[in-house]
């Protein structure tokens, strides 16, 4: 389920939006998303070739992390707010067995040509504290009265 | 410059050249497994009742669905000899909601490449715009692929 989504009066620079927690994940995570994304690049699930190509060992798949910081967006913008732009950059290896925490901060609110915008700083974070996937996003959400 | 990499030339050479046109059917049982891959279980997905009571009028797929466009399956070999290639960063810009249904026009071209100097020798950043366009003409999101090309280092796994 998901909510109406935030008002814009109610979002504040400094906010922390509701983290998504994902993992530990699985190689079968990893497959599935292979499916989803129909890439099966092989570094992803055969640990095999992933030694072979220099890696540790098999690495989760950057569009995996990028979807789910946007899973987390969507959570949270619900009915009423709208994603309007995201990017991240692929700094850090993730393996199978860590668990992900997506998370967002509010960086900026504006209103500009009849929307309100709010900007964030989003990134994921393993169990060992790195921040592998940063980010940003840029959404926009309604007034309270036109919620 | 004289020691110009053949690499970077090749990858300059291909600025501004458009892609040929892909066109992709968005199909309800793509936008099913890709939500659930994530575990995404937003009612705007998925349950057609309440989506149609929403301002969206209507199911609608995950902005990020615009991942899934353009895939080939994989692997397959990079046969441009000594390269490693990485997926160093993307972005996305939304315009319209994807919808079950929708017939999606895709083409991409290299807008800009630049060397640099990095741990493992010379490597070269190129960004690739694409653009993604609804069956009636209203283009629902551009995204942004960086990639970071390395020079001689060829990556086993792509063989």
């Amino acid at each position: 389920m998901i909510g109406k989504g935030p008002a814009f009066e109610d979002v504040k620079v400094g906010d922390e939006i509701p983290r998504l927690v994902v993992g530990p994940v699985t190689l079968q995570d990893i497959v599935e998303w292979c499916g989803a994304e129909e890439d099966y690049l092989n570094i992803h699930y055969d640990e095999a070739v992933a030694k072979a190509a220099g890696l540790p060992g098999c690495i989760i798949q950057g569009y995996f992390k990028c979807g789910m910081l946007g899973r987390m967006l969507t959570d949270w913008l619900g009915e009423t707010g709208t994603l309007k732009k995201t990017g991240v950059s692929y700094r850090g290896m993730d393996f199978p067995g860590d668990t992900l925490t997506c998370r967002g901060r509010v960086t900026n609110k504006y209103a500009k040509g009849g929307e309100n915008y709010v900007e964030l700083e989003i990134w994921t974070e393993n169990q060992r504290g790195e921040k592998t996937t940063p980010g940003t996003a840029i959404v926009s959400l309604r007034s309270k009265s036109s919620r | 410059m004289a020691d110009e990499s053949p690499i970077l030339e090749q990858l300059r050479s291909e600025i501004g050249k458009k892609s040929p046109p892909r066109s992709e059917e968005v199909e309800k049982g793509a936008i099913r497994r890709f939500v659930n891959a994530l575990g995404d279980h937003n009612p705007l997905y998925e349950d057609e009742e309440f989506a149609r009571k929403s301002r969206y009028k209507g199911e609608i797929a995950p902005p990020l669905f615009v991942i899934t466009f353009g895939r080939q399956r994989r692997p397959q070999p990079d046969t441009r000899a000594g390269r490693s290639m990485i997926n160093a960063g993307t972005e996305y810009e939304f315009f319209q909601s994807i919808r079950p249904g929708d017939m999606i026009t895709h083409t991409s071209q290299l807008v800009d490449v630049k060397e640099r100097m990095g741990r493992l020798g010379r490597m070269f950043i190129s960004i690739r715009e694409t653009r993604y366009v609804n069956q009636r003409g209203e283009t629902v999101a551009i995204g942004r692929g960086t990639t970071i090309t390395h020079e001689g280092r060829a990556m086993e796994a792509r063989k």
